[in-house]
């Protein structure tokens, strides 16, 4: 009975350990396909309207209505993150102003531990004009490997609706030309 | 007794794969943090509690000067918070995010001190990978956590809780949080008691 149970046992610890070995993520990379992150539309109809949402409750990066998007997985909490922001905000901007990238490239932050409250909190402070998204129970930090903050990821996203990752990155962005330069080439933009 | 070391074994091993830490460390640490794994979320029993003269303290700090408790006295709500220590994940993600939150603590009279049972050298060191701080870090070293203890929260292993106090103008206690040692507590918290307090 004894060495049943402890058959048993160690059975049931291998199988689990096989599952979760299985299942623990790893950061994006070039060539993957992101893991489904679900995201709250936001209540904004600018941030809506610049996302190209329709008045639904949630969405998937790839229905953003673009050809590229970057996302920056960020913190409140983050002491890069917070001197990154300033310079998002530019990288942002230079988007914004060039007409043939304004509608093809998208910019959006996912806050790793962040509440809603410490989202905004972080918005107000550096003035951001793109959406930020909270994830307080860190479930999308945990589906793309537990990244150090600021991580960088863009999406490819093909006009019948399939996507890959483009650009992956740890640590801030230092070049911004060099960085659209590359997106552009690797969505075959260019 | 082996085989309830075997158990206990087991269960370790469990808890290890299945109870992953949630916490996103900035790159700014650049790799230099220690990860403890998940600790046992409290470890300590309070001594004071809400509505308490707070005890005072005279600790030093990492910009050189002594910092007492009393000098806010009549002035500042003052908060109090102890991280258990230098170099490890949650607690290097918890001041940085206090260090951008100076208006709201600001709009509601009120200034933060920052304490570890760390000694001065580690904490300078550690502090500065987070940018300027606009509040006092206090270094509660020697005699080993005597402000931890005095407060009821010391753990047993010789670091302190992650643990919020908020002390009005009078000097008496009106909040205190013991987080979980494993979760950073969240900032909409301490900033609705905050607000409850400059309401009164």
């Amino acid at each position: 009975m004894k060495k049943i149970i402890r058959c048993f046992l160690v059975l049931f610890f291998f199988i689990m350990f096989t599952i979760t070995a299985s299942a623990i993520a790893k950061a994006p990379s070039e060539g993957d396909l992101l893991p489904e992150i679900v995201l709250t539309v936001p209540q904004i109809l600018d941030q809506q309207k610049y996302l190209g949402l329709s008045n639904k409750s949630t969405f998937t990066i790839p229905q953003i209505k673009a050809n590229v998007v970057i996302v920056e997985i960020f913190s409140m909490y983050c002491p890069y993150c917070q001197a990154e922001a300033p310079s998002l905000n530019e990288l942002y901007r230079k988007i914004q102003n060039n007409s043939s990238l304004r509608d093809r490239f998208k910019l959006i932050g996912i806050g790793a531990g962040n509440t809603a409250f410490e989202v905004e909190h972080f918005r107000n402070t550096y003035k951001i004009p793109f959406p930020l998204f909270p994830d307080d129970d860190f479930s999308i930090h945990k589906k793309i490997g537990n990244v150090r903050t600021p991580y960088f990821f863009v999406v490819g996203i093909n006009k019948d609706g399939t996507h890959r990752i483009l650009y992956s990155h740890q640590g801030r962005l230092k070049d911004h030309d060099q960085f659209i330069n590359i997106l552009l080439q690797r969505a075959g933009l260019k | 007794m082996k085989r309830f070391f075997n158990i206990n074994l087991l269960l370790m091993v469990f808890l290890l794969i299945f109870c992953d830490v949630a916490f996103g460390v900035s790159e700014a640490y650049k790799g230099n943090i220690y990860n403890p794994g998940i600790l046992k979320p409290t470890d300590s029993v309070l001594k004071v509690k809400v509505g308490d003269p707070a005890p005072d303290f005279t600790l030093p700090s990492i910009s050189g000067e002594k910092v007492s408790l009393s000098q806010f006295a009549g002035k500042k709500n003052v908060v109090i918070s102890f991280v258990p220590a230098a170099w490890t994940p949650v607690c290097s993600d918890q001041w940085p995010g206090y260090k951008i939150a100076k208006n709201l603590f600001d709009k509601n009279d009120a200034t933060l001190i920052g304490i570890t049972v760390d000694n001065i050298p580690t904490l300078f060191a550690w502090t500065r990978q987070m940018g300027k701080l606009w509040f006092s870090v206090l270094s509660d070293f020697w005699p080993h956590g005597a402000v931890a203890a005095r407060y009821g929260v010391l753990r047993s292993d010789g670091v302190s809780e992650r643990a919020l106090f908020v002390i009005d103008k009078a000097g008496i206690i009106q909040y205190i949080h013991v987080e979980d040692i494993n979760v950073r507590p969240k900032l909409e918290e301490l900033v609705n008691e905050l607000e409850k307090l400059n309401k009164k």
